[in-house]
């Protein structure tokens, strides 16, 4: 039940918030002006609560507690896109007055093709993303609230998501979104506190011993485990167990011993493990405990995997709707800088905390290594650490603040999805914008009830793939080189974007065979990244006759300090002049003017 | 224009009890501030070969330094799975109970991210303003 109210919590202060917020500013002109109010500050708080996926949430820590410290790279790259964003992108892009990346891409390299390439592939992208955060919503009500089908929380983040867009709540998104930051970073840092100062007298007293002591996971308490998906598990030691359910293909019920191997266990099988027996953990799992402490414990496939996830997340964010959109709030590039360095620091306090609770995750809570379903960790932490109420608090404080990411991002992407969609397929009404709201999520909404639900971390990694492989280097290319063409970004995009969806194809098919594929395949961006790169670069010089004929006006328009105002959208600057009781507002930040008239 | 567009005649229009508009101060210097910010724009953009220089000048200035801010992330930070790979010992080494590797994964990169986006930001904000100072002369 506590779990219930504290998600309805959230909800409800969520469409409070965009309510009240939407009544306070009702004029259009309120609407476009309000961005400039906000300070950067509250911008990054924005930008983070909207970043802040479940995949950041939920998964991250799930990851560390099977793979160890190589998997940390997930958090500081997402924090190092950022830094990306900040060097290489953020300035120019706000500069351009590109609301999408289509628009960007058209702006920039003029040419009707190359929006529709474009417009395709920031639909892939919002697919990829939005899946897992819809899967991942259904399973962790089933988990919180049990007997709930798998479909209901799908269905309850896809209704609260377009009833806040179509609700016109969207307004204040800024506010929204900063808020559910908030929420999430109390839902993560309070049970990370509490549980680690458990763990501390646990480990005082000698009640529990330290993750090392052990060779391999060991089972604290009897445990009984329920697996809702088939898995394939590895045994390390000879355990005996009562399983009841199917188990490499033949029916048991009642006392088995499992031998050192592997073993197939069907969907619906129920296993109790007395306390002290080893865990047997999902293939793909670091089953021993000093090589799950140490980075970079795996050889040389290991490393692969570290350095394609820096590619996929360092390049990575950059490229992703949502992310773009949400930079379309700052009034111009310098603050653009300004807020990308405080979403640094609001990124970075995060990401302390899926560490530790991953760790804790592995020590307390070793079953889910057997399910396969270690997303679930941080859910179920407090309450197996802290057999009360104050641990069922706590358990429910962190599903409030799971779903809070789940709303958060999937909103941001839905904007941006219909947006894109509307303005690219339609004449950009509101009307068409509310119905391609609609028609935007039946697609993401079947294949999330379709699809095997995977690591969402993982997924949500393919995504990162995707967006590296093509949005960045038009964006990095395109700011920062002239000699860029639209066939060269053409030809680029659909070179990294075809790869990355074939091995996204490949990983996916042997998801279901038995999970043979390689690590280049799982995680391709170290190889898809400069693909896309040297393509458009070499194109684009086979090309060079196509380069836009006005590309010293396109390049300063990018460069050009903003007190010089070459920014595209300068007539919304110029809505912000007269106020409401007669008095004249600057627009332009103090310090620029003040150097103005000195000069 | 409507009314609640809140426009200062609107509002004297409607009722005699509110108070006039409140006086507004004009300053002139801002005018010629203006009118000279006027001219560069024009300047810069009829793309005269000395404002193309100007601008692939303050481009290159731009990518020189985020290029270098880049590197000391890459020597810094994505240097280290290749550290942790080739020595092993490095990767298990502990101080007081604690594995540096996990201090060095989970404490350390954030703030070094920071000083290098403050950093870049200080140095991009400077070029700015001697492109601005340059083009107002």
């Amino acid at each position: 039940m506590l779990p219930l109210l504290t998600i309805a919590a959230v909800v409800l202060s969520t469409f409070a918030i965009g309510y009240y917020g939407s009544r306070a500013a009702n004029t259009s002109r309120d609407f476009l002006v309000a961005r400039r109010r906000v300070s950067s500050r509250q911008n990054a708080a924005a930008i983070a609560g909207e970043f802040l996926s479940a995949s950041s949430f939920l998964g991250v820590a799930g990851l560390v507690m099977k793979n160890g410290p190589d998997q940390f790279w997930y958090a500081i790259g997402s924090t190092a896109g950022y830094l990306t964003l900040l060097l290489f992108v953020a300035a120019p892009l706000r500069r351009s007055g590109a609301y999408t990346l289509p628009d960007f891409a058209e702006a920039r390299l003029g040419s009707r093709g190359l929006r529709v390439v474009a417009t395709v592939v920031t639909i892939a992208i919002g697919y990829i993303y939005l899946i897992p955060q819809l899967q991942n919503a259904g399973l962790t009500l089933s988990m919180v609230i049990p007997q709930t089908p798998r479909w209901a929380g799908v269905m309850l983040v896809t209704g609260v998501i377009i009833v806040n867009v179509l609700g016109g709540g969207m307004r204040v998104i800024t506010l929204v979104q900063a808020f559910q930051y908030w929420v999430k970073l109390f839902a993560i840092a309070a049970p990370a506190f509490v549980l680690f100062a458990v763990f501390f007298v646990d480990s005082s007293q000698g009640t529990r011993s330290g993750l090392t002591s052990a060779a391999s996971p060991v089972f604290t308490a009897n445990t009984t485990v329920t697996l809702d998906e088939s898995v394939r598990v590895r045994v390390a030691e000879p355990v005996r167990l009562r399983a009841s359910g199917t188990v490499d293909g033949h029916g048991v019920d009642g006392e088995v011993t499992w031998t050192a191997g592997a073993k197939d266990v069907a969907a619906n099988t129920t296993l109790s493990f007395p306390a002290g027996a080893t865990v047997p953990v999902v293939v793909g799992t670091v089953a021993s405990n000093a090589d799950w402490v140490r980075p970079q414990s795996g050889g040389k496939a290991a490393l692969f995997n570290t350095y394609s996830v820096i590619f996929a997340t360092f390049l990575g964010v950059l490229g992703l709707p949502h992310v773009l959109a949400r930079f379309y709030t700052n009034p111009d590039g310098r603050s653009a800088r300004r807020t990308t360095l405080h979403v640094l620091v609001l990124l970075g306090v995060f990401y302390l905390f899926p560490a530790i609770l991953g760790a804790l995750g592995r020590l307390y809570e070793p079953g889910l290594l057997t399910v396969g379903r270690t997303d679930a960790t941080l859910l179920l932490l407090p309450s197996v650490m802290i057999p009360n109420v104050v641990g069922q608090v706590l358990g429910a404080i962190v599903a409030a603040g799971a779903f809070a990411a789940f709303m958060s991002t999937s909103s941001g992407l839905l904007v941006s999805l219909a947006g894109v969609i509307a303005t690219d397929m339609s004449r950009g009404r509101v009307k068409d914008f509310r119905w391609f709201t609609v028609l935007v999520m039946i697609i993401p909404v079947s294949l999330a009830l379709v699809l095997r639900p995977h690591d969402i971390t993982l997924a949500v990694g393919m995504a990162l793939a995707m967006a590296a492989s093509t949005f960045c280097p038009v964006l990095v290319l395109g700011i920062w080189w002239r000699e860029l063409t639209w066939v060269g970004a053409g030809i680029g995009m659909t070179v990294g974007g075809l790869l990355v969806a074939a091995a996204m194809t490949v990983t996916a098919i042997s998801d279901y065979t038995g999970g043979w594929a390689p690590t280049l395949v799982q995680q391709p961006a170290l190889l898809t990244v400069p693909l896309a790169f040297g393509t458009m670069i070499v194109v684009s010089k086979a090309t060079s006759r196509r380069q836009p004929e006005d590309i010293n006006r396109i390049m300063l328009r990018l460069h050009a300090p903003d007190p010089l105002g070459f920014v595209k959208d300068r007539d919304v600057l110029r809505f912000g002049e007269g106020r409401a009781d007669g008095r004249h507002r600057r627009i332009r930040p103090r310090r620029w003017r003040a150097r103005w008239s000195r000069a | 224009m409507t009314g609640d567009d809140g426009e200062p005649g609107a509002a004297s229009q409607g009722a005699t009890v509110r108070r006039p508009p409140r006086r507004k101060k004009v300053i002139l210097a801002e005018a010629k501030g203006q009118r000279g910010l006027a001219r560069t724009i024009v300047e810069l953009e009829e793309q005269t070969s000395v404002g193309e220089h100007l601008v692939r000048t303050l481009v290159r200035a731009q990518l020189r330094t985020a290029l270098m801010m880049t590197m000391l992330v890459v020597a810094g930070m994505t240097s280290l799975p290749m550290l942790f790979y080739l020595l092993p010992a490095f990767a298990d080494f502990s101080v007081f109970g604690v594995r540096l590797s996990w201090v060095l994964l989970v404490l350390v990169p954030y703030p070094l991210m920071y000083g290098v986006g403050a950093w870049y930001v200080r140095r991009a904000d400077r070029h700015e303003q001697d492109f601005v100072n340059m083009v107002d002369r």
